[in-house]
């Protein structure tokens, strides 16, 4: 909202010396904050002049070398515009001038001294959808009449300051001067003026051969008024400067009247060419299909959530977004009916998202006041009788459902001030409902106040608490910490854990985009689940929720090799999103990359390979506690085909599925290592309090044990057999070389664990270990078809 | 007789001295020490000559070679400590390497900026009495809109434009969903102390926003709350954070969920209010939003207003973050370039 300072202060006085900035700051305080204030026009150092010489420049085929007169002196000016010429009253910019672009100095232009330019309106600064033809092909012609050496921008009458106020969508009532003079009058405490309203009505009645009919329930008040004879022609200065100030372009007197009073009071209105009616405008949803032509000469393809105007046989006007084309004043226009009326803000909103927005259809959305619906009939036949020549008919043609009786509350002072955390006394409290312009019948804790129709944002006693604490001034409360009673936060540090582990190890915490492509969103994920696309994204690569960071990061890893970070070891804690069924879900997952190298150092650096990445899997499952009981499976039926299938495995903690983990299949990325884990499902299953266990005070007993196995016999599936064997004095396994090649049979490898055998009871004795060695060669032997190494 | 012995003994001592002075290593003496002091060795020969000796010459010789066993055991000791000495020297001048030479180790982690801060903020309000919790980020029209007094067709809907997947289900475009859901959840209707960091979603992208980013919720309710406890929190929480000289201003705003509701600055902490690029040259740096719990919301989720009250405020955290860390683009902390995450390898100090 564009609040021009020279058409408020019609309606209030403003203290003298307040400056547009300390007007737009106090509002800020107070009630909306602002984009921008200022001057609407902003070049400084400009004046009136009158070209008395006009000479073709010697050296050029454009430009000319004229003497312009401003009054106490007599310039000479080089300049390009093609109307220049002698006797044409312009606007001087003298040297020193600043205007939105340039700075004007003294200067030489081929040879001729000029000092100062003549100017359009577009290089002072006007917005080019204001400024005609004339000037932006040449410059500003200024009336013959134009006092030179005055100010011109006074003189044509766009002297004015104007605040550009982001109002919040609550606020229907600032998209109005009335309601900004109002809110001024709370803040500097001024009354507001009434708004003029006096005009002259013939001896007919309107509803005698007009009527109106609404046939649905999203229209709580609708009224037409009736002048006729109108005279179509330029507004005046008045009007058309105060238009420009609030940014809609002048186009003649009727049609700026409309708007000139829908920025006065707020309320839209739709003029129609009588003549092209038949006697009535019917208020109803359009049908499906209905077609339309708007002002702006586009057909419009309605539906049955859209409001339209009729005239009794078809659709002729979108209601409260946009007129129709077959009945707009043209210059031809003679006889006019007003419309003033109040749509349902949700359809409008609807209507105007699907096909245009307008300065209507955003006060529409935002609430109306039904006594201005009324206020702005009067005015705009005021306006039109005065500077149209119109004549107004008698009566008025309606339909009003609405309740226009003022909003009664009642409010506690106490309650006011406990809310606030203030100490306001109750005749402070009174005198700010009387600034704001609300009435009220005082009782002994509080008042019932009466809030005019006009504040359709103040609806319950908090809204009435909270206009007196923006008015008092919010910023003069002290701020204090509740006296809440004592206590730790609950608080679930599981995942910083995790994410400390992460980066102790050496990775480096990514943060990555949720959406991802539709073929990326599955990628790394084989549950039976599917991804879910949006509705409507923003564009093809963030159109679904991902299953599975991995897509993530892998483009993380392809961002950077393209930038030769070649060493990358990235991890990120997320969630990731599925759809089963109807059902959508989401998880927390942990997901990590490796590529390059890892481990640093002359001699020991190490690229990563499946054993580091796994090597990461089994600390933070060790840190979390699952010691033991995880284990790693290749089942291929469970790996995405995203991954290595020589080189991934499923990992499992207490037989059940958390993750998966390995390289990435070589036509995707080179030597990149991959694994991510379901917290959410891995954090689920228990772990034991951490515990003392006592310390063995007997030697533990190491022995080597080396077999020759089948070439694709897993590790893990011989330990599960010595362990098996070995009971509760083998205490720990450890594979330690792994050996193929000559001695070897082709189809054999050869594989040593490290045994460590102890018993918290005794030394154990070579005879017994013995003895389980041998039980578990002779079981190895048989189970897996193992022999002894020699 | 005993003269010849003599001499023999004065000639073991002065040649076993010479050698061992001369000798070079460890195993050299010991060699030596076998030698002279040895159980063959030459001095207890001599003991063995002593048979033919008289009964008043033995102890003279007995004597003599006690006292020259003697004097070339405390030689050897100190020959062999020097010995020793020397040898374990040589060792370490052997052992001696380059500490310039680059270490051996993994790579260095790193924590993205964006948790850094959301840790901050969870440390400072635990530390008060705060729980964190978390709420789905795939929510429903009805905990992110409905339940905040925001019924559909509401225009206050524009101001977050949504991604929605179905009519019913949207990513959540403020963390204030969980407020409900944290209302609901609590079935004694007991007083409420909560914030919830997390991710966000709203359809817009441009330099300055992402269509991903990050908030944090906080949410009391509990029976005298006012609008000086919610500035009282705020100025701690903002302290915390932009340091001890960090004023705030509320100015009114509207959110259907607070009533009253504020928009709240920050005193430019570059420039400390007197106006830079940053602040745009107001001197304030617009940061949060904030409020009192509109009636309705507690009502809707099972608290009666007339008993309770309460606030919430919110505040996007990738802003926080670029303000902390000096990040210049906020693209930054979503590309994920390694040249940029490696740069948050310390402790917050």
């Amino acid at each position: 909202m564009k609040l021009s300072l020279n058409f408020v202060k019609d309606y209030i006085d403003l203290p003298e010396d307040l400056t547009v900035e300390q007007i737009a700051e106090d509002m800020t305080n107070h009630s909306s904050e602002y984009d921008e204030a200022g001057k609407l026009i902003n070049a400084t150092n400009l004046i009136i002049g009158e070209v008395i010489e006009c000479e073709a420049h010697p050296d050029s085929d454009h430009l000319h070398v004229c003497k312009v007169n401003i009054g106490k002196e007599v310039l000479n000016i080089v300049c390009g515009a093609p109307n220049v010429r002698k006797g044409l009253k312009v606007i001087v910019a003298q040297v020193g001038a600043k205007l939105p672009e340039i700075t004007i100095k003294k200067g030489m232009i081929r040879g001729q001294e000029s000092n100062g330019m003549m100017c359009s309106m577009l290089e002072l600064g006007l917005e080019s959808k204001f400024v005609d033809e004339v000037d932006k092909t040449g410059i500003h012609e200024l009336p013959t009449d134009a006092p030179v050496g005055e100010d011109p921008i006074k003189y044509i009458g766009l002297d004015d300051e104007v605040i550009d106020f982001e109002l919040t969508a609550n606020r229907g009532d600032l998209l109005s001067i009335l309601g900004m003079a109002y809110e001024l009058g709370a803040i500097y405490n001024k009354p507001v003026k009434d708004i003029d309203l006096a005009h002259k009505e013939n001896n007919e009645d309107i509803n005698d051969s007009f009527k109106v009919v609404v046939n649905t329930e999203n229209c709580s008040l609708f009224t037409a008024k009736k002048v006729k004879n109108v005279v179509i022609k330029e507004s005046p200065e008045f009007i058309k400067s105060r238009l420009i100030a609030s940014g809609i372009r002048p186009i003649n007197n009727v049609v700026d009247i409309s708007n000139y009073v829908m920025l006065e009071t707020g309320q839209p209105l739709h003029f129609y060419d009588a003549d092209k009616l038949d006697g009535m405008l019917e208020v109803r949803m359009a049908q499906n299909g209905e077609k339309l032509t708007t002002l702006d000469e586009v057909e419009r393809t309605l539906h049955d959530e859209n409001i339209v105007i009729s005239d009794g046989k078809r659709a002729i006007g979108l209601a409260g977004v946009m007129g129709g084309l077959d009945t707009e004043i043209t210059d031809s226009t003679k006889n006019i009916i007003i419309e003033s009326a109040i749509f349902d803000g949700v359809k409008v909103r609807k209507t105007s998202k699907e096909l245009v927005r307008s300065e209507a259809s955003n006060r529409f959305e935002k609430g109306l006041d039904p006594n201005r619906t009324y206020m702005a009939q009067e005015r705009a036949c005021a306006l039109l009788e005065k500077y149209a020549d119109a004549e107004v008919v008698g009566g008025i043609a309606k339909y009003d459902t609405t309740n226009k009786e003022d909003k009664k509350i009642e409010v506690k002072f106490k309650e006011i001030n406990q809310i606030l955390g203030l100490n306001i006394p109750d005749e402070e409290i009174l005198e700010i409902f009387t600034r704001l312009g609300f009435t009220y019948e005082k009782k002994e804790d509080g008042a019932i106040v009466s809030v005019p129709t006009r504040r359709i944002d103040i609806n319950i006693k908090e809204d009435i608490n909270e206009e007196v604490g923006r008015i008092y001034g919010v910023n003069n409360i002290e701020g204090i910490l509740p006296a809440l009673p004592m206590r730790r936060g609950s608080f679930d540090k599981t995942t910083r854990e995790i994410r400390n582990k992460m980066i102790g190890m050496g990775l480096n915490e990514t943060l990555s985009y949720v959406l991802v492509g539709e073929n990326e969103a599955k990628m790394f994920d084989t549950s039976d689940t599917e991804s879910i696309k949006l509705l409507d994204p923003m564009s093809e690569d963030r159109n679904t929720l991902r299953n599975s960071i991995l897509p993530s990061l892998l483009n993380i890893y392809k961002y950077n090799e393209a930038r030769y970070n070649k060493d990358v070891s990235l991890f990120e804690i997320a969630k990731t999103f599925y759809k089963k069924g109807e059902e959508f879900g989401e998880e927390q997952h942990l997901a990590v990359l490796m590529s390059g190298e890892y481990y640093q150092g002359i001699g020991t650096s190490k690229n990563v390979d499946f054993y580091i990445i796994k090597g990461i899997a089994e600390e933070i499952l060790d840190y979390l506690g699952y010691k033991n009981r995880y284990s790693f499976v290749t089942d291929n039926s469970k790996i995405a085909k995203e991954f290595h299938p020589g080189q991934s495995a499923v990992i499992s903690v207490n037989n059940d599925a958390v993750g998966s983990i390995g390289k990435v299949h070589p036509s995707l990325a080179n030597d990149v290592f991959v694994m991510e884990i379901n917290l959410d499902k891995l954090l689920a299953k228990k772990v034991g309090k951490m515990k003392f266990k006592e310390i063995s005070k007997f030697p533990s007993v190491n022995k080597d044990l080396a077999i020759v196995v089948d070439k694709n016999l897993q590790a893990q599936e011989i330990e599960k057999q010595i362990k098996k064997i070995g009971g509760s004095t083998l205490t720990e396994i450890k594979p330690f070389d792994i050996y193929t090649g000559k001695g070897i049979d082709e189809d054999k490898k050869s594989i040593a664990f490290n045994l460590v055998f102890s018993d918290s009871t005794k030394t154990l004795n070579d005879e017994e270990i013995n003895g389980i060695l041998n039980k578990i060669i002779d079981g190895l032997q048989k189970s897996l078809n193992a022999t002894i190494r020699n | 007789m005993i003269n010849k012995m003599k001499d023999q003994i004065e000639q073991i001592k002065v040649t076993s001295i010479e050698e061992v002075k001369n000798a070079k290593d460890l195993r050299e003496l010991n060699d030596l020490k076998v030698k002279y002091l040895g159980k063959k060795g030459e001095l207890t020969s001599v003991l063995r000559g002593m048979k033919d000796l008289s009964a008043e010459e033995r102890p003279v010789i007995g004597g003599l070679v006690n006292k020259v066993r003697d004097e070339l055991n405390e030689l050897f000791d100190s020959k062999e400590k020097e010995l020793e000495e020397a040898e374990l020297a040589k060792k370490l001048e052997e052992e001696k390497i380059d500490v310039t030479l680059p270490a051996n180790k993994p790579k260095r982690g790193s924590k993205h900026p964006l948790n850094r801060v959301i840790e901050e903020i969870e440390d400072l309000f635990v530390s008060m009495g705060y729980d964190v919790v978390d709420g789905p980020e795939l929510e429903t029209d009805e905990y992110c809109f409905e339940r905040l007094n925001l019924p559909k067709g509401h225009p206050a809907r524009d101001m977050q434009d949504s991604f929605y997947i179905t009519t019913e289900h949207l990513l959540r475009t403020q963390t204030s969903a969980v407020q409900a859901r944290v209302m609901m959840a609590n079935e004694e209707k007991s007083p409420i102390r909560v914030i919830v960091p997390g991710k966000t979603y709203r359809r817009e992208d441009d330099a300055t926003h992402s269509h991903q980013f990050n908030q944090v919720e906080g949410l009391v309710i509990d029976e005298g709350i006012t609008l000086a406890h919610l500035k009282g929190t705020l100025e701690v929480f903002m302290r915390k954070l932009l340091g001890e000289k960090t004023q705030l201003r509320f100015r009114p705003s509207y959110f259907p969920f607070t009533e009253p509701s504020y928009e709240v600055d920050v005193s430019c902490f570059k420039c400390g209010g007197k106006g830079c690029n940053l602040c745009k040259q107001t001197g304030w740096i617009e940061l949060l939003g904030a409020g009192m719990v509109h009636p309705n919301v507690l009502k809707m989720n099972g608290y009666d207003p007339e008993k309770y009250s309460g606030f919430a405020f919110g505040t996007g955290l990738d802003r926080l973050a670029m303000f902390k860390y000096g990040i210049t683009d906020m693209r930054y902390l979503y590309r994920n370039d390694v040249r940029f995450l490696t740069q948050f390898d310390q402790l917050d100090r």
